[in-house]
């Protein structure tokens, strides 16, 4: 997936065509822990968008129906993306910056107890290329 | 106690940074506070130095000068980044400007200032669907910030969905980026911007610009279709995209596989603040809310001024007009010699026509209410069920505010911001008839510090901890109204 | 033409309905706003008797406690139904179908002393109230942990009081509202909202309906359930009844991924306080969680008109008893806050009764903090006088021309 190769390939020179068009020459990348897993972090990129570009989709689940949750508005107005960084809870993940050595749990206020919204469990995007376009109903 | 600063500007965006960047050039002593760790708000989001972009201008017109304007600005004025202000108050000739510094160990700090220019832009219009909750299922705006500030793309496989411009650059955007993008399904129709007499010039021609930019990449641009539905089990991995007729009903379907689907209907101006504030407010024609102001961007509350999207959505160039046309005004009414600019004013006029003219051509149309099911989740905070809400209604419901008090649609994290739109319009009006009807009918709906519509009051804008607020107990209560005499004691019959 | 016409769809209104409707009457409920749109939509719902002194405002509360346990127990329940539905999908208290569809909660409350001192005058308040029908529990300090693990450690004890319950008060309303319709009224209560009562109809001094910006009303009598804007609609019927907002506010936490608080905790202070003239901002805030994962902390008291521009200094001063509280609050945010205005009258008793000076119109109104928790009594009574039955309890105390001067 192309936002996981952006960061898995170490800032790998042209392999993300978004780093490609404005030409970038990230610094080396730092790993943060995210529910006992690792995820790579070019500095300056928020949570969010670290937990995004490795393909993790959800990492959280509503406090009563146990739905997923992860991006939404992506700018820290929705919620949805609420994680517990290093033991402070309800952090917005689309606005708070990464930092090396950072333990992320997602776990957070706002989720149903014992939930299944870790990121090593929760939904990654498909890896490879899905199906065409589908039938047409009706 | 003199204020710390002639003027607070709050905001980084184009109308912030024009606005404070003017005021400072005129001498006075200026602060600019804004929620992001780099200036630039939603338009010139900037990547994170960390990526050492050598051509970040790629994803934006115009970036080179306002990255000028920012470095002018920084030797000029105090540039608070990282702030977030979660309330402000008035109290005779300052403001008080009460912020969170920090992205995680906050610190309350607070600002005072003789005026201040409120330009905090706006955020996505969701509209409810089914599966509008599944992850991979994102608004524009959140893919465009993920590529902008992040260089993520938000996916392989992308639809993008919703009405207005704003599709646009965002599935140019991706499509250059290296996602594949399947579709751009545009709700209104796809004419509606050259119908209008105002929309045959400047503009057109950028639309044009994305036209080619997508064709280049393959992406269709279909007009009257909306995506109805999101399907998958966990995560995306198809939608359901539907023709439709002039009023948004279906009338055909087919679905598309895809890992992320881009959607929104719009734009909604943050008026958390000039609503704490009780500045007046319009509605436009179309439904949606922004601040009055006066040709100087002067609120209807005294020393308070509001630029950018704050006063309506009209995009980048517009907010910067604005900003600039603010900063002269507060210099000016600070008695600093500033000659007027017709030209500036004219421009500001003749973008803020194009900018009404463009949402009326992007209107939302009832039919989505169609698309939903009765049990598609309105409030995904909450998950509020439509079912819910309909029976809120059946009970005596009438508008968002009530129909919040009995479904706790719009009463969670969010507080109404993403289903508040679309709850006003269940309730059968819309935020501006809301609006009109000001807080609940509690004393009547003129404009006064808490009294503006209820879908936008929000005394605390920003979420503060509890530690955070205690701090604060130490300050004396500003005192009441003159004339409301001093309280007997009773013990609190409910605390 | 209804038999009576309720004006004002708060909690105070839809009980009066209800218990019209109950005994056979037809009722007509009409609101300038929502259901629930006043001072009901803009406080909490405790349904407390542990606050109260002896007296007519506790016998009051007493009544209107059990009557809280027989609404919410009552087996029509359109509650019981579908109580996830408007209730939310979080929302539910004893359980989603539980609470009479309006989150009944019977959760107890907890008064703590900060001092010896205090928890000796508590506990003196506790034994009177006891004999006038207030269950409670001593608690020692240690025993404070059993019933809130993560109260402050430094408090001297506390009384416990089972009766003190929780309601959502517009769930609530609206529910009294729509059983009434729906069991007991013959078509009744009807309700209309965005109706606006401007006027009355008299036949000599009796009233005989409303006079509205949709039209006129007939009916037998007239139930003025206006809240804080009762005393502006008595002065239509050319009656002085003064009732004047008292602004209180309330802030909401974000919603806890475990309940923090299970009770209704309180500080004693105020019983120390009761007698005292303090001029101005009182706050004494209560501490409850909400079955959505919020906790509540609230309210401040303020005379201030009607004014709601947020107080940050009064927010800080809730903020602060909270967290001196549950210290665990401190790293908790808030996400809300919001302001009322309560129904004051000079003496803080409410007003329920027929008008003399104006026959055919019944007040019930001027709750002030309590007017969730005195409901179900006050259209109970109300009820009955409209009946012709005699009250369960004496009105005197709420007579509504007792602040006429030269009357006792
Ligand atoms: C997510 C998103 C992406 C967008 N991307 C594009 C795009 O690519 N192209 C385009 O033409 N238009 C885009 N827009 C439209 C955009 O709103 C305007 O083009 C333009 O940015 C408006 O400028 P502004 O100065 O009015 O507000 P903004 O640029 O939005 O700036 C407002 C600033 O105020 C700050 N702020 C708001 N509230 C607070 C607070 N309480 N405390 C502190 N700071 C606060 C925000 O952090 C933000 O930086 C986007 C809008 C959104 C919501
Ligand atoms: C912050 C706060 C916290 C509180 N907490 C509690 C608590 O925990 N427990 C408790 O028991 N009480 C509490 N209260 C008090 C309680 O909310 C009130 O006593 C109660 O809601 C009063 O109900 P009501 O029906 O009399 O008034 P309202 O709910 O205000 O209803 C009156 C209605 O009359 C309508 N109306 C007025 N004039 C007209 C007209 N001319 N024509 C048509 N309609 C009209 C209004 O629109 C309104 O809907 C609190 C109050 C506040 C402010
Ligand atoms: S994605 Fe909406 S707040 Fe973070």
């Amino acid at each position: 997936m192309s936002g996981a190769d952006a960061t898995a390939d170490g800032g790998g020179a042209a392999v993300n065509p978004a780093h490609r068009l404005v030409r970038a020459r990230p610094e080396p990348e730092f790993a943060i822990e995210v529910d006992g897993g690792t995820v790579p972090v070019i500095p300056g990129q928020t949570i969010g968008a670290a937990l995004y570009g490795a393909g993790i989709r959800s990492w959280r689940t509503t406090r009563s129906g146990g739905r997923p949750r992860g991006l939404f508005c992506g700018i820290g107005v929705c919620f949805d993306c609420l994680v517990t960084v290093n033991g402070a809870p309800s952090l917005r993940a689309c606005l708070t910056e990464a930092r090396p050595g950072d333990r992320v749990s997602t776990r957070t206020a706002g989720s149903g107890e014992g939930d299944a919204g870790h990121a090593r469990e929760g939904t990654r995007s498909p890896g490879g290329d899905g199906a065409g376009e589908g039938g047409v109903g009706r | 106690m003199t204020p710390d600063y002639d003027l607070a500007v709050i905001g980084g965006g184009p109308a912030g940074v024009a606005g404070a960047l003017t005021a400072a050039l005129a001498g006075l002593g200026v602060v600019l506070i804004d929620a992001a760790p780099r200036l630039g708000g939603q338009y010139f989001r900037r990547p994170a130095p960390g990526f050492r972009a050598g051509r970040p201008g790629a994803l934006h017109h115009g970036l080179d000068r306002f990255t000028r304007q920012c470095e002018d600005l920084a030797g000029r004025a105090d540039v608070l980044t990282g702030h977030r202000v979660w309330t402000v108050e008035r109290d005779g000739g300052a403001v008080t400007v009460r912020c969170l510094a920090g992205d995680r160990e906050e610190r309350p700090r607070t600002v005072t200032a003789r005026r201040l220019l409120i330009a905090a832009g706006a955020h996505d219009r969701p509209l409810p669907f089914p599966g509008w909750d599944l992850p991979g299922v994102l608004t524009p705006g959140a893919a465009q910030a993920l590529l902008k500030g992040d260089l993520v793309v938000a996916g392989r496989r992308v639809v993008v969905a919703g009405t207005g411009p704003f599709l646009l650059p965002v599935a140019a955007g991706l499509a250059a980026a290296g996602a594949h993008v399947l579709g751009v399904h545009e709700a209104g129709g796809r004419t509606g911007l050259a119908r209008h007499p105002f929309l045959a010039a400047g503009k057109l021609a950028e639309a044009f610009g994305y036209g080619a930019r997508l064709a280049r990449h393959r992406v269709p641009y279909r007009g009257r279709q909306a995506v109805v539905e999101a399907h998958g089990d966990g995560a995306l991995t198809h939608v359901t995209i539907a023709d439709l007729d002039r009023d948004w009903n279906p009338v055909a379907t087919r679905t598309v596989a895809c890992d992320t689907l881009a959607c929104g209907y719009g734009f909604v101006a943050q008026l958390d603040l000039p609503v704490q504030l009780g500045c007046a407010l319009r509605a436009d024609p179309y439904g949606d809310l922004a601040v009055t102001v006066d040709a100087g961007m002067r609120t209807s509350v005294p020393g308070v001024y509001a630029a950018g999207e704050t006063t309506g959505v009209g995009g980048a160039v517009l907010a910067e007009a604005e900003g600039r046309l603010a900063g002269r005004a507060v210099a000016a009414d600070l008695g600093r010699r500033v000659p007027p600019d017709p030209v500036l004013s004219r421009r500001r006029d003749r973008l803020a026509a194009f900018a009404r003219a463009l949402g009326e051509a992007y209107p939302v149309r009832p039919g989505w209410r169609g698309w939903l099911r009765d049990d598609t989740p309105v409030c995904r905070c909450e998950e509020v069920p439509l079912a819910a809400v309909r029976e809120a209604l059946e009970l005596g419901a009438t508008d968002a505010r009530s129909v919040k008090l009995l479904s706790r649609a719009g009463m969670g994290w969010c507080q109404g911001r993403m289903c508040g739109y679309a709850v006003s319009c269940l309730a059968g009006g819309s935020p501006a008839g809301d609006a009109r009807a000001g807080a609940g009918g509690q004393g009547g709906g003129e404009a006064r510090p808490g009294a503006g519509p209820a879908a936008f009051h929000r005394p605390i804008a920003q979420p503060v901890r509890l530690g955070d607020l205690a701090g604060t107990a130490a300050e004396p209560p500003r005192p009441g109204p003159p004339g409301t005499p001093a309280e007997v004691s009773h013990p609190p019959t409910e605390g | 033409m209804p038999d009576i016409v309720v004006v004002g769809a708060g909690i105070i209104g839809a009980a009066c309905a209800h218990y019209a409707a109950r005994a056979g009457l037809d009722v007509a409920v009409v609101d300038r706003g929502p259901v629930a749109g006043g001072t009901t939509g803009a406080g909490e719902g405790n349904v407390l008797v542990s606050d109260k002194e002896p007296g007519p405002e506790l016998d009051l509360a007493l009544l209107s406690n059990r009557l809280w346990r027989e609404l919410a127990a009552s087996p029509d329940g359109d509650g019981g139904r579908d109580g996830t539905g408007a209730a939310g999908g979080s929302g539910g208290g004893t359980g989603p179908e539980g609470g009479g569809g309006f989150e009944f909660e019977e959760k107890g409350g907890l008064v703590v002393a900060e001092n010896a001192r205090v928890l000796r005058e508590l506990t003196a308040f506790a034994d009177l109230a006891g004999k006038h029908g207030v269950e409670h529990v001593a608690v020692t300090a240690d025993g404070l942990r059993d019933y809130e693990p993560h109260l402050a450690a430094d408090l001297a004890g506390g009384v416990f009081y089972p009766q003190d319950a929780q309601v959502q008060p517009m769930l609530a309303a609206a529910r009294l509202l729509r059983r009434g319709a729906e069991r007991f009224g013959g078509g009744a209560p009807a309700l209309r909202t965005g109706v606006t009562v401007t006027g009355f109809l008299r036949d000599g001094d009796r009233v005989t309906g409303v006079r509205t910006d949709r039209g006129d009303i007939l009916a037998g009598a007239v139930v003025n359930a206006a809240g804080t804007w009762g005393g502006e609609l008595a002065a239509l019927a050319g009656a002085r009844v003064p009732i004047l907002p008292r602004r209180g506010f309330v802030l909401v936490t974000e919603p806890l991924d475990r309940p923090l608080v299970r009770h209704k905790v309180y500080t004693a202070a105020y019983v120390t306080a009761v007698a005292s003239d303090s001029a101005g901002l009182e706050t004494s805030a209560v501490v409850e969680g909400t079955p959505a994962g919020t906790v509540l902390i609230g309210a401040s008291r303020e005379r201030t008109g009607f004014d709601r521009t947020l107080s940050v200094p009064v927010l800080g001063r809730l903020a602060a008893q909270a967290v001196a509280l549950f210290p665990a609050l401190a790293e908790r945010r808030a996400i809300r806050a919001y302001c009322g205005f309560r129904p004051y009258c000079p003496d803080h008793l409410p007003v329920i009764g027929e008008d003399p000076r104006a026959p055919g119109l019944y007040h019930a109104c001027g709750h002030e903090g309590a007017g969730i928790g005195l409901a179900p009594a006050t259209g109970h009574l109300i009820a009955q006088l409209l009946t012709g039955h005699r009250p369960d309890l004496d009105l005197t105390p709420f007579r509504p021309d007792r602040f006429e001067e030269g009357l006792p």
